[in-house]
C-alpha cells in the first residue's frame, strides 16, 4: 500500500534485516534526550536488550538491578511514583514471566506509569531452548487491567513505539524479538499506539499478524497472489487495546480470517480476534503460532520451520484453510464453520 | 516535638478504639498488627513526617510506604485523626464502594502512596523513590516503608535491601514490625527470621531497635536515621501484636481475625480503661 509507506525491495533477498530490539535501544535513548525523566532499569542484561546504549549516555539515569526481575518492576514502580518515566527490560521469559503478581499489583491495579520491555520474546530466540522462549507473555499481559501491550513488526516501529510509549502516560508492555527480522515499514510509515494498518489490500482473506510475523504474512500473501488468492495483511501491532473496527471491516469484506503470532495462540493475538469476530463479525478462522506446546533449542531458521511458521508454510496452511472453507461453503452453505474452524 | 508524649498516647489511645470498632463493623479484617503499630503509626503522621493532609499530593511531602497492607486498618484510621477524611468514614472500610479497600488501594484513597497487599514488594517501591529522591538530589524530603517480619519470608524484600545497600540510599528508612507471628504461627517456627539484625546489617544497612510502644523512642528513632548520611536505616520495631487488647495481645490467632460484638465491647472497655489501670468512666 503507498499509503503505508512500506519498504519497496520487502519481498526481496536483499531485504535489510535488523533485530527489533535494536530499535528499542535506539529508542530508548532519543526518549531519554526528549524527557529528562526518562530513566531505564536492567536486571543484568544490558547488553542484550540494548539498554547499553542509553547507560553509557545517561549513567545517572540507569538501575541495574542484578538478577532480580521482581524487584526490577516494583522499583519502576516507585520511581513512576515520583514522576519518572521507567523503562524496566529483561529477557520476557523473565519479565513479565517471573513477575506478574508484581506487575498486576504495583503497576496496573496501583496505575503507574511504567513501560515493561520484554526482549527475547518468541521461538526465534533460537539454541537458549524452550525456558527461554517467551510464547505467553502477551496472554499474561492483555488479561491485566490498565496494561496496554504493543508488538511491533520490526525494528522501525519499535523505535516509533517506544518513543510513543515514553510519551504516553500509563502501563505498557513491549514484546521485542532477539533475531534479525526483515525491515517491513519506514519512517514514513503510520504508527499510533491502539491502531492496526492494512499494509495490504484484498478480497479473499484476511491475515491479521503481530510482530514478526507481518513480515510472513506479507510474503505469503504474495505467493498466494500467484495462486489467485487476494489476502489483505493487517499489521496488529498493539494487541491491547485491540483496534476492532479494521479486524472487523476487513473480515466483514473477506468473510474468511487467519492469524498469524510467534507465540501461543491460546490467549494471544488468536483470541483477541476470535473474541472480537465472536461479538461482532462471525467468521472462519485459522490460527497460526505456537499450539500449546513449548519451543526448543535449535537455529531461529529451522525453529520456525519445525513449527510451521515460515512464508511456505503458512501459505499451505492458508490454502488449505480455504479450500475446506470453499469446500464446507459450496457443499454445505449452513454449516460454514464445519471444518474451517479446526485446530 | 508537636506533641506532648501524653498527648501522642491519647491519641494512639483513639485510633485503636476506631481500629476495634472499624473491624467489628466490617466483620472481617486484621486486628493483632493494626494494633502492634498504632504508636508507630501516630508518631508518624503526628510528629515524623513531612506532609500535608489538605494537599495529599504536596511535591514537597515525605512518602510513608505501608508494605503490609493488611494492617490497613491502622493507616486508614491514623489519617482519619491527622485529618485527611472525616472519622465517620472508618466505619466504610471493606464496605462496597468505599475508599477504604479491605487492601489499600492508592487510587482510590488520596495519601496512600501505594498500592499493597501481596507481600513483600513495598520495600522496592520504596527504594524505587528514594532512588528518584537521590537522583534529583531532594536530600530533604524522607522515604518511609512500613513493613511487617512475616514478609521478610519474601525473596523480593531481600532483592530490595540489596538494591538499596547498594545504592546506599540516605533517605530511606524502612519499619519492621517485628511482633514474631505471622498467620500459620510464631515467626521462628513457620520460617526463623533470627539474626535479624546481622542480616539487615549484612546487607549495608545501619539498624535500630526500639520498643514499638514507646513512641518517644520511636520518634527518637526516626530523627536517629536522618543523621545516618551513608546507608539506608532499618528500625527494628519490637512490638505486641495485639497491643492494648489483653485478650489478643501475643495470639498468633488474632492475626487475620476481626472482634465480634462481644469481644469488641470487652476490647473497648480495656482501651477505655487502659487495660484497668485507670476506671471507666462511664462503666
Amino acid at each position: 500500500m503507498s499509503s503505508m509507506h512500506l519498504t519497496p525491495n520487502l519481498y526481496k533477498r536483499s531485504a535489510e534485516q535488523e533485530p527489533i530490539r535494536n530499535g528499542f535501544g535506539r529508542g530508548l535513548v532519543e526518549a531519554g534526550r526528549r524527557d529528562g525523566q526518562v530513566v531505564a532499569l536492567c536486571a543484568d542484561l544490558t547488553g542484550s536488550t540494548r539498554m547499553k546504549a542509553f547507560s553509557q549516555e545517561f549513567p545517572d539515569r540507569y538501575i541495574e538491578v542484578g538478577v532480580a526481575e521482581q524487584n526490577l518492576v516494583t522499583t519502576a514502580s516507585g520511581m513512576a511514583h515520583m514522576d519518572k518515566v521507567p523503562f524496566a527490560s529483561s529477557y520476557a521469559a523473565f519479565s513479565p514471566g517471573r513477575n506478574w503478581e508484581q506487575i498486576r499489583t504495583t503497576i496496573c491495579l496501583n496505575d503507574q506509569n511504567v513501560k515493561i520491555a520484554g526482549s527475547h520474546a518468541g521461538i526465534s530466540v533460537g539454541p537458549d531452548g524452550a525456558t527461554h522462549q517467551m510464547l505467553e507473555d502477551i496472554a499474561l499481559m492483555r488479561v491485566l487491567p490498565n496494561m496496554r501491550v504493543i508488538v511491533p513488526c520490526d525494528s522501525v516501529q519499535a523505535e516509533k513505539a517506544t518513543l510513543e510509549m515514553a510519551a504516553e502516560i500509563g502501563p505498557m508492555y513491549l514484546r521485542l524479538a532477539r533475531e534479525k527480522t526483515p525491515i517491513v515499514t519506514s519512517d514514513d510509515t503510520p504508527f499510533e499506539i491502539g491502531k492496526s494498518y492494512v499494509y495490504r489490500k484484498g478480497g479473499d482473506v484476511s491475515l491479521v499478524a503481530t510482530g514478526s510475523m507481518v513480515y510472513h504474512a506479507l510474503k505469503s500473501a504474495a505467493s498466494l497472489k500467484q495462486a489467485g488468492i487476494s489476502a489483505e495483511v493487517i499489521n496488529c501491532a498493539t494487541i491491547k487495546p485491540f483496534d476492532r473496527e479494521t479486524i472487523v471491516a476487513s473480515a466483514q469484506k473477506t468473510g474468511r480470517v487467519v492469524t498469524l503470532e510467534e507465540g501461543q495462540i491460546n490467549g494471544g493475538l488468536a483470541a483477541a480476534v476470535a473474541e472480537t469476530l465472536g461479538e461482532s463479525q462471525p467468521a472462519p478462522l485459522l490460527r497460526i503460532g505456537i499450539e500449546d506446546q513449548f519451543g526448543e533449542s535449535g537455529q531461529p531458521d529451522e525453529l520456525m520451520k519445525r513449527f510451521g511458521l515460515t512464508a511456505p508454510d503458512i501459505t499451505q496452511k492458508i490454502k488449505s484453510f480455504l479450500g475446506a472453507e470453499t469446500g464446507a461453503k459450496s457443499k454445505n452453505p449452513g454449516k460454514t464453520k464445519s471444518k474451517g474452524g479446526h485446530k | 516535638m508537636k506533641h506532648t508524649e501524653s498527648e501522642l498516647q491519647l491519641l494512639a489511645n483513639t485510633i485503636r478504639k476506631d481500629i476495634i470498632n472499624m473491624l467489628k463493623t466490617a466483620g472481617s479484617g486484621h486486628s493483632a498488627g493494626p494494633l502492634g503499630m498504632t504508636d508507630v503509626f501516630t508518631a508518624l503522621y503526628f510528629e515524623i513526617l513531612r506532609h500535608d493532609p489538605a494537599t495529599p499530593d504536596w511535591e514537597e511531602r515525605d512518602v510513608l510506604v505501608l508494605s503490609n497492607g493488611h494492617i490497613a486498618p491502622v493507616r486508614y484510621a491514623t489519617m482519619a485523626r491527622a485529618g485527611y477524611f472525616s472519622v465517620s468514614e472508618l466505619q466504610t472500610l471493606r464496605r462496597l464502594g468505599s475508599n477504604l479497600q479491605g487492601h489499600p488501594e492508592r487510587t482510590r484513597l488520596p495519601g496512600l502512596e501505594t498500592t499493597s497487599g501481596p507481600l513483600g514488594s513495598g520495600l522496592s517501591q520504596a527504594t524505587g523513590m528514594a532512588l528518584s529522591l537521590k537522583m534529583d538530589g531532594q536530600q530533604h524530603r524522607w522515604i518511609y516503608c512500613a513493613m511487617s517480619d512475616g514478609e521478610t519470608d519474601e525473596g523480593n524484600t531481600w532483592e530490595a535491601a540489596m538494591l538499596a545497600g547498594k545504592n546506599k540510599l540516605p533517605n530511606l528508612t524502612a519499619i519492621i514490625d517485628r511482633n514474631n507471628i505471622q498467620i500459620d504461627g510464631p515467626t521462628e517456627e513457620i520460617m526463623p527470621l533470627e539474626d535479624l539484625r546481622s542480616k539487615w546489617e549484612s546487607f549495608g544497612w545501619h539498624v535500630l531497635e526500639i520498643d514499638a510502644h514507646d513512641i518517644e523512642a520511636v520518634i527518637d528513632a526516626c530523627n536517629q536515621a536522618k543523621a545516618v548520611v551513608e546507608r539506608p536505616v532499618v528500625i527494628i520495631a519490637h512490638s505486641i501484636p495485639g497491643k492494648g487488647v489483653e485478650f489478643m495481645e501475643y495470639d498468633y490467632q488474632w492475626h487475620g481475625t476481626p472482634p465480634d460484638p462481644e469481644q469488641a465491647k470487652e476490647a473497648l472497655h480495656q482501651l477505655r480503661t487502659l487495660e484497668g489501670e485507670i476506671e471507666g468512666e462511664h462503666e
